[in-house]
């Protein structure tokens, strides 16, 4: 009788691991590897527009064809560096912005009794049912010269000239920050809805004040979650396209727009590959590097 | 065993797909990936009733997401209609089949002096059926220029490359398109140079007139003046002439008290042309000819240039366009300012690749 359980398990553990597997390796590593292949490869043109990496000639094997013109090019001048720079900075921004809302907004839906909680929670989701293309064109409609911001402010007497809002690095921080604060919230929540109130209450009976509870008692156990929405915002926001696109004006050159520049403008899609991989890589490493301190901060709340 | 059910399953998949692709190559189906409003509403309909073909119309917005999949192949499409500029160098890549120009009597009908420039993008002008053409030029907010300057340059670049000018619209906005060729070529024309040369010394001229000019403008963007243009955000524009005049059907749509215009600087411009061409995996290559054949009817030209206001390249169809379209020299440009357009020639992989680099880098104020 006992065997056969057994065996049930492992079958159901084996589709359990399979199916996941199946699907990173169909849809994450075999993408990946396309796209590593063509950054060695070189732009031509043709159908495909890159040059095989295999080349069939009349040998047993086929001759290897690898190139590295699109990484030499990545860093003949600060061109490609420059927009990096760039993008990050803006991420930082943008992603030290969402932490600063998004942090007293969950704090104060904590405290909130449950049925109120539940209906902020949806209230934060909602934005999800329309796309999110149409809502950063809303930011258009608001930030414009004729725009309703505009239109508020020359009202109520406190500009005399309507602000040049609309195309700027500022019109892009707030499409970024607006899009991406669910994704800073959720996690922020969840890391604080899990906290163990009675260790702030302990606090605030051996008299520590407000402040002092906050950044030694809450911080330390919510920041796994804090990281989670830090990560689940900056990467994205890094590489963003759209919102630079619909709402920046031309003094930023952002990374996304040079991996579109590589791929439609110079039909050069081993460049882009290169530049995509290698933002990959950039943000793979310090990824791990967190993983490795949450998971020490989770070993340190097991062992209090 | 898990990498072998992952090609197994891979291969099931690629195996549902051809079969589908398969099955949509049946007889008297035909798969058009236009414009997006660049036809007469009724233009597919009577082409369906005329022949019995069923006609699939999908639509794209730029020349990038267009070329982004024929490159990569296996579109599906039988008939696609990129600018001559850029299907120049998707010829070289091997994307389109040539036409086989028995199949269209009405090829006849085509503009002798069209074909000749077009034949520049498409030499022998064997892959090419030219349907609309215009230019790219200026547009501007009537009154609010007037009211800057009322002695405004309103035929010339002087309104764009001259500093003292241009600084007088940088407080209503003023915007340029996004397309790096065109603009050397523009810059390049100017300044007396050779609109195509590729030479260092010609684009680093090009480069300092734009640089002469940058602190003025607000934005560079292929697509986002046609909407700023009509809502008054800015006050001029470089633009493509059917975008210019959207912009300014859109104004007088709205009400809202926005008058544009448009013209072509006499120092001349580009002219470009949106063609027909047939990828070479295409399924249905005698409707598309059918189809070809059909656009080439002056009737059915006239219907589609007195819908979207371009210019079309049968001659015959003149006496059906409307007066407003066709006495409209934005819109078909008298013979003088004719003789001084020259089109958008995309050049070597470098002279592309070092007039983006230099574009994106003007644009970024670096």
């Amino acid at each position: 009788m006992k065997k056969p359980l057994s065996n049930k398990i492992n079958w159901f553990k084996g589709v359990l691991l399979g199916v996941p597997s199946l699907w990173l390796a169909v849809f994450l590593f075999l993408p990946l590897m396309l796209i590593l292949k063509m950054s060695f490869a070189e732009a031509i043109l043709a159908q495909p527009p890159f040059t095989a990496l295999l080349n069939w000639g009349e040998g047993l094997l086929p001759e290897l064809n690898i190139s590295f013109f699109s990484y030499a090019l990545l860093i003949e001048d600060n061109y490609y560096i420059g927009a990096l720079l760039q993008s990050l900075t803006l991420a930082t921004i943008a992603t030290s912005c969402t932490l600063l809302i998004a942090l007293p907004m969950v704090l104060a839906m904590i405290k909130m009794p449950n049925k109120w909680q539940n209906i902020f929670l949806i209230l934060v989701i909602l934005p999800f049912w329309t796309s999110f293309l149409i809502r950063v064109y809303s930011w258009k409609i608001l930030l414009r010269n004729d725009g309703f911001i505009n239109q508020i402010l020359l009202y109520f007497g406190l500009i005399n000239d309507p602000l040049p809002m609309l195309y700027s690095q500022f019109a892009v921080l707030i499409g970024i920050v607006y899009s991406y604060l669910p994704f800073m919230i959720l996690p922020l929540f969840a890391g604080l809805k899990k906290l163990d109130y009675a260790l702030v209450e302990a606090a605030e009976d051996l008299g520590a004040k407000p402040l002092t509870i906050f950044f030694r008692v809450i911080l330390p156990l919510i920041y796994p979650s804090i990281i989670a929405g830090i990560i689940l915002v900056f990467i994205p926001a890094t590489g963003e396209f759209v919102i630079p696109d619909l709402l920046g004006g031309s003094d930023s050159l952002l990374i996304g727009k040079l991996i579109w520049i590589e791929f439609f403008n110079n039909r050069d899609w081993p460049t882009a590959s290169a530049i995509a991989l290698i933002l990959l890589i950039l943000f793979a490493l310090p990824l791990l590097i967190l993983n490795k301190f949450t998971r020490k901060s989770q070993k340190w709340q097991d062992l209090v | 065993m898990k990498t072998y059910s992952a090609i197994k399953t891979t291969l099931i998949c690629l195996a549902i797909s051809v079969s589908a692709n398969g099955a949509m190559a049946s007889e008297n189906k035909l798969n058009i990936y236009n414009w997006s409003d660049y036809i007469a509403p009724d233009t597919i309909a009577n082409f369906d009733a005329l022949t019995g073909i069923e006609t699939t119309y999908d639509v794209f917005d730029s020349n990038e997401v267009l070329e982004g999949k024929l490159l990569g192949g296996q579109t599906g499409y039988d008939l696609v209609v990129p600018t001559a500029s850029f299907m120049e160098m998707q010829i070289q890549a091997g994307v389109f089949m040539p036409l086989d120009k028995s199949k269209l009597k009405n090829y006849a009908n085509l503009d002798p002096e069209i074909m000749q420039l077009l034949a520049k993008h498409d030499p022998g002008n064997k892959y090419a059926i030219p349907y609309l053409w215009g230019t790219t030029g200026i547009a501007y907010n009537i009154d609010k220029i007037k009211q800057r300057m009322p002695d405004a340059p309103l035929d010339s670049w002087d309104m764009i490359f001259k500093p003292e000018v241009i600084a007088k619209f940088a407080d209503c906005g003023v915007a340029i398109i996004d397309a790096p060729s065109e603009n050397f070529e523009i810059a390049q024309n100017y300044l007396g140079l050779d609109p195509h040369s590729g030479a260092e010394a010609d684009m680093d001229a090009a480069i300092d007139l734009w640089k002469s000019i940058r602190p003025y403008v607000r934005y560079f963007h292929s697509s986002q003046q046609v909407d700023d243009l009509a809502t008054g955000e800015i006050c001029l524009a470089i633009g493509w002439s059917g975008d210019m005049f959207q912009a300014l059907n859109d104004a007088a749509d709205a009400g809202n008290g926005v008058k544009i215009d448009y013209y072509i600087p006499k120092e001349g411009s580009t002219i470009w042309f949106d063609v027909f061409g047939i990828p070479n995996d295409a399924k249905n290559i005698d409707a598309a000819h059918k189809f070809l054949d059909y656009t080439m009817d002056a009737k059915i030209a006239a219907a589609n240039s007195n819908e979207i206001w371009y210019a079309n390249a049968i001659p015959s169809s003149m006496p059906m366009i409307l007066d407003e379209i066709k006495n409209n020299v934005s819109v078909y440009p008298t013979e003088k300012i004719k003789a001084n357009l020259f089109i958008d020639k995309p050049g070597d992989a470098a002279t592309a690749r070092a007039r983006n680099k230099a574009w994106a880098r003007l644009k970024a104020g670096s």
